[in-house]
């Protein structure tokens, strides 16, 4: 397979689209026909409406109070997006810090680990005394949430490069900036991109589960909750709808600047069959 | 040439100038001892190279040849002794970018494309976009690479990025090439073609060139001379000047001295390993 000279990159990627649209009507088929299941399964098990309601009830509230769950929905996912930008770009910058001063990163990497694997969420509460009842808290969760794997990933990408690599670089007598700009940076690219499409979900739920401890009424979390406890089912089921809706756009939007920033990357060439 | 070449003041690197049949390479009271473990991989390296040779080092693995190359492209520090390179030390020599260097893997940059491989040494020497655009074309045509340029590394074979890997180490017009193992991952055809283009490069060029190979046959078909090691601690064996005609054609593999060669290289790495005589 690696001694086979692609064509025209072109027509691969033209072909690839294609085969991606026929690869989605299975995926549409399933939809459908859950979707159907799911309305008519509530009436023949006369299924209690806490329990799960219909979804044509769903998308009749999700329609009718769009305006209101709209404006949750942007309210919480600007939260999101603070505190994914907040803790990236922090995690980036520390990365490449413990990358040039390895000592330093031999020796804080294993607490970044264990920090890693620290239920984060359980620090909400505590997020809220520290930083307010307002969007401060939603966006120091959300930061923290992404900053841990988007750390880890990105230190690992600059770090794992084959040492060959690095001689090469050397032997053309480039100092330690240019083999960053060159090597270490492109070369973490996969790694990084991969933890910021993690970090983008991670975000959406730091930034929803810290309103559940309180906030502004227009933000999803509260309306979640607060319809929830009025037994006003369809609208919280409408409201995890929007959450749904811009935490995939959130992520295929991240998927998309990964496509244009590795362009020359395999998996960008239709070449994942 | 006196002296621990890393004490040497910066700026005096021009002594060599006084003699201009200088020497390419001079290796003296050469050693090396890793830290870790304390491994004994070099002792007693003397020698010393003629601008424009062909010299092979060949040995078992673990005999410190790829160690060797290393030290003389000042990617490791050796334990004792210097390395000159064109009268300078081997530091100054690579601040001054005098080597080309090929590692059995293309190490090619993903993100690049094949042109843009090529070009990177010289992005990094400072070189104006015409020019390098200009050398860049002049190297894929050299490796017979055209109508490559755009591709990336992972849409070529192996014998494809290799070509690439010389390109790239030849863009600059390095002094002296190092190689190390660059064909032992490739198929034998591959192997045997590349030899041959190698050695046309070699000529075009005229630099020199310090091979690393396991394989006698590509030693002897390759080299003006070689270097048999021995390994642990690794050491020069022997030295065996290679007399077959230039230019080497795929008819010099046939030729009974070709085999003489390789028969004398193949005792002398039996008799090193297996009984140890001086």
């Amino acid at each position: 397979m690696s001694s086979v000279v692609v064509s025209d990159p072109g027509r691969s990627l033209a072909r690839g689209f294609g085969r991606g649209v026929r690869d989605w009507i299975p995926a549409v088929v399933v939809l459908v026909a859950t979707l159907v299941g799911w309305e008519l399964a509530i009436d023949a098990f006369d299924i209690q409406r806490f329990l799960l309601p219909k979804p044509s009830a769903i998308a009749d509230r999700f329609w009718a109070e769009r305006e209101t769950l709209w404006a949750a929905g942007w309210f919480t996912f600007q939260e999101a997006l603070w505190g994914f930008a907040l803790g990236c770009s922090v995690a980036i910058a520390a990365a490449l810090l413990l990358a040039r001063f390895r000592p330093l990163g031999t020796a804080l990497m294993p607490y970044f680990i264990a920090a890693n694997a620290v239920p984060i969420i359980a620090f909400a509460p505590i997020a809220v005394a520290w930083f307010g009842i307002d969007k401060g808290s939603k966006i120091a969760i959300s930061a923290v949430l992404c900053f841990f794997p988007v750390l880890v990933n990105t230190l690992k990408g600059l770090t794992s490069v084959k040492p060959s690599s690095i001689e090469l670089m050397r032997s053309y007598a480039a100092g330690n900036v240019q083999i960053f700009r060159r090597v270490r940076i492109p070369a973490s690219l996969p790694y990084l991109f991969s933890s910021l499409k993690v970090a983008s979900v991670l975000a959406m739920i730091g930034a929803i589960v810290g309103e559940y401890f309180g906030g502004s009424l227009t933000s999803l979390g509260i309306q979640i909750k607060s319809a929830a406890a009025l037994f006003n089912f369809e609208t919280a089921w409408a409201a995890i709808l929007v959450a749904c809706i811009l935490g995939i756009s959130f992520y295929l939007a991240v998927a998309l600047v990964e496509r244009l920033a590795m362009r020359w990357h395999p998996s960008a060439r239709g070449a994942q069959s | 040439m006196s002296g621990v070449g890393s004490t040497e003041p910066a700026g005096v690197s021009g002594v060599g100038s006084t003699e201009e049949s200088a020497a390419a390479v001079t290796i003296s009271g050469l050693e090396k001892t890793f830290a870790k473990g304390g491994t004994t991989a070099l002792v007693d390296i003397e020698l010393e190279l003629r601008p424009g040779e062909f010299v092979s080092l060949i040995g078992p693995s673990g005999c410190g040849k790829s160690t060797l190359l290393r030290i003389i492209g000042d990617l490791v520090e050796p334990t004792r002794g210097t390395v000159h390179v064109g009268g300078k030390t081997a530091h100054q020599a690579r601040l001054d970018r005098d080597y080309g260097m090929v590692f059995q893997e293309a190490v090619l940059y993903d993100w690049r494309t094949v042109a843009k491989n090529i070009t990177l040494p010289l992005e990094l020497a400072g070189w104006s976009r015409a020019r390098r655009v200009e050398r860049t074309k002049e190297m894929v045509d050299l490796v017979e690479l055209s109508g490559f340029e755009s591709h990336h590394p992972w849409q070529l074979s192996g014998g494809m990025q290799m070509r690439v890997a010389i390109a790239r180490a030849l863009s600059f017009d390095p002094k002296l090439l190092l190689m190390d193992e660059p064909f032992g991952a490739l198929d034998e055809m591959t192997r045997e073609r590349l030899n041959l283009e190698l050695l046309r490069i070699w000529e075009a060029s005229r630099s020199t060139v310090v091979f690393v190979t396991h394989s006698i046959t590509e030693a002897v078909f390759l080299s003006t001379r070689v270097v048999v090691m021995s390994p642990r601690p690794g050491r020069i064996a022997a030295v065996v000047d290679v007399d077959l005609p230039q230019p080497r054609t795929a008819d010099t593999r046939e030729e009974p001295r070709f085999f003489e060669l390789a028969t004398e290289l193949r005792e002398l790495l039996r008799g090193r390993t297996a009984e140890g005589v001086h």
